[in-house]
């Protein structure tokens, strides 16, 4: 009979996201125009990233209203995101019937030890990664796709680019590995055994793993997907642009055609302002969102 | 002979359908622009969001190209493809692609934490097969000349009309090839 919550379905839902665009959306407006615009899903929150590094204080799972407004107003999958570790906001989202669960480090984590046991739910979790290590314990714990951490709320690629390069080139490593090295290599990341071993033999993660954290402009999607992503997650990018809606169409645009030079340079004309951006260099380790969950 | 079957590259599951059809005896390549279609003796629209293919496929040409090209070869859909494919979807003014017969309802069997795995029998396919259902759509009804392939707790999962092939799983996301092989066969029938 049928089978709900297996590997297969967490896992498929996340395949049927690839090449496409999840826009962070703060309202049902929002995520109507995310939706017009191509979007492959929204993520429910109630502040994008670069406010909630303005805001301070504790971020929270979003107000269920919220939530259950994003759901009603598109028929595009809708994520939200709980805090890191906790197992109650991630269950409440589940009983909303949310699509897909973020256990993410752009809000104030619950549990400074432990991500939540992900396997135990029916709806699938994706979680960000920096290294190899950091995703086979996700996948470990039963997250069914992965996304780059990036530096969340910055408008700045270069963390995007430092995580999704990382963890590629240590796939490529496990890929040409013997078991006696791999064993070792498991060890110095941390990293559950089985899970490299599945990696050495599929030659892939066995996930997706989208990129997240500093996207601003289209020829950064596209960066990230010649980058190997299969996708790309945009925070602030799109509702802190000057043009959302034209902003949110570009960027779908240059993820599908990442390749397509002069398509990108055609439709990256006139976009107005991308968001401001933060260099790395003037955050506090603090202000690291990146470092939280590890 | 070897034929070149085209998966439509926009947005989706791609890469499991070229690997499919590959290992299935055709010749895979990927469609992300109007050239790409050219030379190609039928066609896989694989599951994504039908949203987000349709807004692709509008922008440039692929969508008039499409249709011209299923004028006379095969095209086979996989879930968000089998939205493109019919004539009348619930809660929508008109159809994508408009090819085969049928009624569909978009999400009918609820939200993600509904999606499931359940064995089917599919009509000269297999008695037995994983069928992978995602957020799926299913057909309410289906028109003359429809063969319905396979029933999922009586609502129409899987059919053929003439050259087009769709089902509301994804045999892509299962290492099944026998619906690939299928319309592999159906490719090659009309070459």
């Amino acid at each position: 009979m049928a089978e709900k919550g297996t590997d297969k379905v967490k896992r498929g839902m996340a395949e049927m996201q690839k090449g496409g665009v999840i826009m962070d959306v703060v309202n049902a407006e929002q995520a109507k125009i995310a939706e017009e615009a191509g979007a492959t899903a929204v993520m429910a929150l109630e502040r994008v990233p670069s406010d909630i590094r303005k805001a301070g204080g504790v971020a929270r799972m979003a107000d269920p209203t919220i939530v259950e407004q994003v759901l009603n107003a598109v028929s595009i999958p809708v994520m939200a995101k709980a805090r890191i570790g906790h197992i109650v906001e991630a269950r409440v989202l589940e009983a909303m019937k949310v699509d897909y669960i973020d256990e993410s480090e752009v809000l104030t984590p619950a549990d400074d030890v432990y991500h939540i046991d992900k396997k135990t739910f029916t709806v699938p979790f994706v979680c960000g990664c920096r290294d190899l290590g950091e995703a086979a314990r996700r996948i470990g714990e039963g997250a069914a796709m992965l996304r780059t951490k990036g530096e969340p709320g910055t408008g700045n690629i270069v963390e995007a680019v430092r995580h999704m390069r990382l963890v590629n080139s240590q796939v490529r490593k496990v890929v040409g590995m013997s078991p006696d090295e791999l064993m070792v290599f498991a060890k110095e990341l941390g990293a559950p055994y089985e899970i490299l071993l599945q990696i050495k033999e599929a030659g892939r993660l066995p996930v997706v793993n989208f990129a997240a954290g500093g996207v601003a402009t289209p020829a950064d999607a596209a960066l990230m997907m010649e980058l190997g992503a299969d996708g790309v997650f945009v925070g602030s990018g799109i509702f802190k642009s000057e043009n959302p809606a034209k902003f949110a169409k570009a960027i779908v645009e240059a993820t599908t055609y990442y390749k397509d030079y002069e398509r990108i340079a055609e439709l990256s004309k006139g976009l107005g302002e991308p968001m401001k951006g933060i260099d790395m260099g003037t955050l506090n380790p603090s202000e690291r969102m990146q470092d939280r969950g590890l | 002979m070897t034929t070149k079957i085209g998966v439509l590259a926009v947005q989706g599951a791609v890469s499991e359908h070229v690997k499919a059809l590959k290992a299935s005896g055709a010749e895979a390549y990927v469609v992300k622009n109007v050239q790409d279609l050219e030379g190609l003796d039928g066609l896989v629209l694989p599951g994504g969001e039908s949203t987000t293919m349709r807004r692709l496929l509008d922008k440039y040409g692929l969508f008039d190209a499409i249709k011209t090209f299923s004028a006379d070869k095969p095209v086979f859909g996989t879930c968000a493809g089998l939205i493109l494919m019919a004539k009348k979807i619930e809660g929508r003014q008109g159809p994508h692609l408009g090819l085969l017969d049928i009624d569909v309802k978009r999400n009918a069997f609820g939200r993600q934490v509904d999606s499931f795995e359940a064995d089917l029998a599919i009509k000269h396919v297999a008695d037995h097969y994983d069928g992978v259902f995602i957020r799926a759509p299913y057909i309410k009804s289906v028109g003359d000349g429809v063969e319905v392939l396979s029933t999922y707790e009586d609502n129409v999962v899987a059919c053929r009309q003439g050259r087009f092939l769709t089902c509301a799983f994804h045999p892509e996301l299962t290492d099944d090839l026998r619906m690939h092989r299928y319309f592999v066969r159906m490719v090659e029938e009309t070459v």
